[in-house]
């Protein structure tokens, strides 16, 4: 499934709501998480999972090709951890 | 990092302030759209969101556990488990958003 085939089974199971509208409102749920996560807050979504940010301590990486040694800069990443309810669902449970 | 945890009650706020209908309405869409993605994927369908990321499933194959405490030898079964890839838009925002604090 993609973003819009989501916002079309959002449009058909609400035929009072404008299409465009209901496009705004998936977009903004997405666009809301992320900009949660830019200010390095989490998002706790029950049963579904929940995303948060992680930090990635500054390193001594290396170029493969010339073996050369960079130092790689404190960073944060995205992450995602499935929900208990959404896990046990995938087996079936 | 100010560190908050947003919930769905946030999610549906900000789809309240961004159309026009009822606190009530807007959690219910908020809903529909988290079950429309766990149906999705309870379907053995992977969700693409463009801009924001993939929800992928992977098929892990069954594996001989050990229970830490006991030492014990435990059968893990074959299960499917659930991966999130962020789109790179998401990484660089969180990246930059989070820089230096």
């Amino acid at each position: 499934m993609i973003r819009s085939e989501l916002i079309q089974k959002i449009a058909d199971e609400n035929p009072h709501l404008y299409q465009r509208d209901v496009e705004r409102i998936v977009n903004t749920i997405f666009e809301e998480i992320i900009e949660a996560m830019s200010r390095g807050d989490r998002v706790e979504l029950r049963g579904f999972g929940a995303f948060s940010v992680k930090k990635r301590n500054a390193r001594a990486g290396r170029n493969p090709r010339t073996g050369e040694s960079v130092a790689v800069e404190e960073k944060h990443v995205p992450f995602f951890k499935t929900g208990k309810l959404l896990r046990d669902r995938l087996n079936g449970k | 990092m100010s560190e908050k945890t947003l919930t769905r009650m946030d999610l549906s706020e900000a789809v309240f302030r961004e159309v026009g209908l009822s606190r009530n309405e807007s959690a219910q869409l908020v809903e529909s759209v988290l079950d429309h993605i766990s149906d999705s994927l309870a379907g053995g369908e992977s969700v693409k969101i463009s801009s924001f990321g993939t929800f992928g499933i992977r098929d892990k194959a069954a594996r001989i556990g050990r229970n830490p405490k006991t030492g014990e030898e435990v059968p893990i079964q074959p299960r499917r488990v659930l991966t999130f890839r962020p789109s790179h838009l998401m990484k660089d925002r969180v990246a930059n958003g989070n820089k230096q604090k």
